[in-house]
């Protein structure tokens, strides 16, 4: 990897089609438009805002404007008990509910410096791979529909649909579970869930197979993808960037592995990196590429926890849960891999209080998206939504 | 070729089977000196074009596109969702007719206008069944080509007159698009003519008619015929803003393109033009190289097939149904490809499909000269 | 450490790289903490901190190349506000440490490390958005996650919402 050495070093190196572009006619007085992409565009993934300086087609410079969801999370917290926060975590990734808790449960734990039994650290492991998978859909899907594929989408949406539905079996909700509590998990698995997960492997893996072939298959797809926002491996670090988006800049760093967390150092699973043969490392197609081959991983994952899970007799998912939460003075950092990157929780607690003095959680999309200013110079409109399709964002946990 | 050339199985009832005989006898009927019959002549296609955009065009593309996508579509309103059509019509009929306030209101009024006008003039020279066409043009071919330009000042006009960036874009690309295709679209039509030696759509029918169906046509006449047919289609796809070369109204870039600003019966004017413009591709693409109103059926010893389903009656049938394969491949399609960008479009016109149809010009010319 | 108990290797390893900062930069930094949960170090002389970031990043033993999180905390009790940088050296030399800077609690300011961590850019524009710290060289310090015409900086301890924002009755 490459050394950054001095100040303000790190600016990326993108494709510029722009060049090829350029207005011939130089006495033509041309000026350049101002374009507000979003809050309500059906490509910004929610409510972002893109504050577009265009030159024709060409973005001269994209300038990402947060907050139209902003809700006082942080401030929130500050106001509730320790375990009244896990609610608000769903809310942030709302679309991997599950992994949001889990990363919180596991702050408050280390300061809490407890041991949760040994099936709700698999059960936990279980939902969050899930979601994972659930949440690399809707991103492959949503991502098809910004490239004007409509039905990779629908096709996810109808496999994410079996996975919401086993997790409102377990939990009660769709999407928003308040499921992984502090110190063990809200119930226990229904009776036969294990099987139905394993079933749902079984149907699935086909299913992701078509998927691909519907895009990463498609000439089409490929050329809209091809080379378009090139991120180096050095500034992605540089910019904080995490999970499937570092990894697709060919950083084989996975938290799973590299800061192990609950039963992820006993199972077996491949750091998914594109190998540089069908993509240009760090492009838009490896980052979609990464997100695939990790949904098989996922899989991968959740067949081992179902092979290695210990049996629920005498099991009791509240068992660890202390009757009261008040951790002692201290502070803590905890990440745990979200489907989009590192969300790390930063707590800090005084040791008197039953809630938090400070929780800060650290979302992995905000991060990611501060690099939309460079991504994007340069580009056309059409590559503009591929590159923000490619980042994956969920505006809840952007701007929390 | 003349009369003679059509079968004589045909329904003779329905105002004998002369070429163009219903069309003519139309244009004779006079109610009070009134010209009452131009405008039924007008009106068949207009009819037409609203029906089969109700039926096959909204509700067909709604549950095939459903069908492709595993899942059901429109269910609610009918049995099968039938009558979601017009739940649908009554809801535009309903919505307020919206001028926003920034917008060149001429230009806005006008835009929808144009663009229907244009596919729709195209339909005088599309020989709806061997009895029947609007204008028996000996230009047909060309008039076709050329009034479907138009419909590019309509888009310009609706995108401009909007008044929104997004429209804007939408119609700049769209002009782009439309006028740069028209050139490969034409010279693999004009391969088709070639084959013909005539401009008239009618003639072009006639020539692809005969005992063996299918075999009479163009595209199975010579090889290189199927060159000039695929270039025309992905050309045809562009004109009509159709996937995967819908980027001027392209939904994740620019929100609806030139018609952002539409509602109520406005955008359902556009959306007519272009379930039009559709049709017309198809119906040209159907006529120059599959047939027009031939039957593909082939006469096989006794059974006459192709006797049996030729006829001005039989003729519509199979005008209407090779144009209706047709769309049902540009759906399949749009629901299928991701779409392409700007560059890559006007790559794919002007470096692929446009030096392509030189070629097949040329072999097309030298095929007819010394194959017989 | 002080109290002898067995320290895990990853706090072991945040010390080793504490010490290489200590030595060079001496009073500048404070003492090391060396908790379980979050090993800190706490840069004193506040001015120093770009060259200080610079010389982690760049330190062929240091080497934290990635900035995690940057988390703006309110100390009403000392009548300060502060940040908080998480620090590893991601995938090459795997250990991390926290940084904490204090500064006062009014129009307090901390010199911006934007240009060492390009992470640094909008975190510390929230921190100033959330918390009313100024970063000096700064390439955009203006408001993130909040109107840019809000009133107060809603994280601090004793912050009241505005009553009125154009027009709009705030609480509710």
């Amino acid at each position: 990897m490459q050394e950054l050495d001095t100040v303000g070093q790190g600016s990326v190196r993108v494709t510029r089609i722009s060049e090829k572009l350029v207005i011939l006619e130089k006495d033509l007085a041309t000026e350049q438009m101002v374009l507000a992409m979003g809050p309500q565009h059906p490509s910004t993934h929610g409510v972002l805002k893109l504050e577009c300086l265009t030159d024709g087609e060409v973005i001269t410079e994209a300038i990402p404007v947060l907050g139209y969801l902003h809700r006082c999370f942080e401030k929130c917290c500050e106001n509730i008990d320790y375990p009244a926060v896990v609610p608000y975590t769903d809310r942030l990734d709302y679309l991997a509910g599950m992994n949001s808790e889990f990363a919180y449960a596991l702050a408050v734990e280390k300061l809490l410096d407890i041991e949760i039994p040994r099936r709700a650290e698999f059960i936990r492991v279980i939902m969050a791979e899930l979601n994972r998978i659930a949440s690399h859909l809707v991103a492959i899907g949503t991502y098809g529909i910004d490239l004007g594929a409509f039905t990779p989408f629908l096709f996810c949406f109808r496999d994410r649909e079996i996975i919401l539905g086993l997790l409102e079996w377990a939990s009660g909700a769709r999407m928003l579970y308040n499921y992984i509590w502090i110190g063990g998990l809200a119930c226990d698995v229904p009776a036969d869930f294990l099987k139905r997960v394993r079933e749902f492997i079984t149907y699935f893996r086909p299913k992701a197979v078509e998927l691909q072939e519907l895009l990463t298959g498609n000439e089409i797809f490929v050329k809209r993808t091809y080379g378009v926002g090139i991120m180096p491996a050095d500034v992605a670090i540089n910019y904080g960037w995490s999970g499937p988006m570092l990894r697709g800049s060919g950083v084989k760093w996975d938290l799973r592995r590299n800061d192990p967390y609950s039963v992820y150092p006993e199972i077996d699973f491949k750091v998914v990196v594109p190998d540089g043969k069908h993509s240009v490392i760090g492009d838009c197609l490896s980052r979609h590429i990464v997100r695939a081959v990790e949904m098989e991983e996922s899989l991968k994952i959740i067949e081992q926890c179902i092979d290695k899970i210990p049996s629920s007799e005498g099991f009791n998912s509240r068992s660890a849960i202390p009757k009261r939460i008040r951790p002692k003075a201290g502070e803590v950092y905890s990440r745990a891999e979200n489907p989009r990157g590192e969300l790390g929780f930063y707590i800090e607690s005084d040791g008197k209080s039953t809630k938090p003095i400070r929780c800060k959680a650290r979302s992995s999309c905000f991060v990611n998206l501060s690099a939309m200013k460079d991504l994007s110079k340069g580009q056309l409109i059409p590559d503009l939504v591929a590159i923000i399709g490619s980042i994956d964002i969920v505006l809840g946990e952007v701007d929390r | 070729m003349s009369t003679t050339a059509l079968s004589q199985f045909s329904m003779p009832f329905l105002m004998g089977n002369g070429l163009n005989s219903w069309s003519e006898a139309l244009v004779g009927f006079n109610l009070l000196g009134l010209p009452l019959g131009l405008i039924i002549l007008a009106a068949i296609p207009l009819v037409f074009i609203a029906l089969y955009s109700l039926t096959y065009g909204v509700y067909g593309e709604r549950k095939i596109s459903a069908f492709m996508q595993d899942r059901l579509g429109p269910m609610e309103v009918g049995k099968w969702g039938i009558l979601q059509t017009l739940a649908d019509i009554l809801k535009l009929i309903q919505k307020e007719d919206i001028v926003p306030t920034s917008a060149d209101k001429f230009l806005f009024v006008i835009g929808p206008g144009i663009l229907f006008v244009g596919s729709f003039l195209a339909y005088a020279v599309l020989p709806f069944s061997p009895a029947f066409i609007g204008a028996s043009l000996n230009v047909g071919l060309y008039y076709a080509i050329a009034i479907v330009a138009i419909e590019v000042v309509g888009i310009l006009a609706a995108g401009w007159g909007s008044n929104n960036k997004w429209s804007l874009y939408g119609a700049i690309r769209s002009v782009a698009q439309i006028v740069s295709y028209e050139i490969p679209a034409a010279i693999a039509l004009l391969c088709g003519a070639m084959m013909a030696g005539t401009l008239d759509m009618q003639q072009i029918n006639v020539l692809q008619s005969g005992a063996y169906g299918f075999a009479h046509f163009f595209l199975f006449q010579s090889p290189i015929a199927w060159l000039p047919f695929l270039i025309y289609f992905i050309a045809s796809l562009a004109e009509v803003n159709r996937a995967p070369f819908d980027i001027p109204e392209a939904e994740s870039e620019l929100v609806a393109g030139y018609f952002t600003e539409y509602s109520g019966m406005k955008f359902a004017v556009i959306f007519l033009a272009e379930y039009g413009s559709m049709f017309m591709v198809s119906a040209i693409i159907s006529v120059v190289f599959l047939g027009g109103w031939n039957s593909p059926l082939p006469n096989l010893g006794s059974f006459a097939l192709n006797d049996w389903t030729n006829g001005p009656v039989w003729g519509a049938f199979w005008m209407i149904m090779k144009g209706f394969f047709f769309i049902f491949i540009q759906m399949w399609l749009r629901w299928t490809l991701p779409r392409l960008r700007v560059d890559q479009l006007m790559y794919l016109c002007w470096k692929v499909l446009t030096p392509f149809a030189f070629i097949s010009f040329v072999l097309t010319a030298i095929w007819e000269i010394y194959v017989p | 450490m002080e109290e002898g108990k067995v320290v895990s290797q990853s706090v072991q390893e945040s010390a080793a790289a504490y010490s290489i900062i200590q030595e060079r930069f001496g009073d500048a930094v404070s003492a090391f903490n060396a908790n379980e949960t979050m090993p800190f170090l706490e840069v004193v002389d506040t001015d120093r901190w770009v060259e200080i970031a610079l010389f982690m990043r760049d330190h062929a033993k240091l080497k934290f190349n990635y900035m995690a999180c940057l988390t703006g905390v309110d100390y009403p009790a000392d009548e300060k506000v502060g940040i908080i940088c998480n620090f590893e050296s991601l995938a090459l030399l795997n250990h991390k440490i926290a940084v904490k800077l204090k500064c006062v609690r009014k129009n307090g300011s901390l010199p911006s490390v934007a240009c060492v961590w390009h992470t640094a850019n909008w975190h510390e524009r929230e921190a100033y958005d959330l918390f009313g710290i100024t970063f000096t060289g700064h390439p955009e310090m203006k408001r993130i996650l909040c109107p840019d015409d809000w009133e107060g900086y809603p994280l601090l301890k004793d912050y009241k919402v505005q009553e009125k924002y154009h027009g709009i009755k705030v609480p509710y």
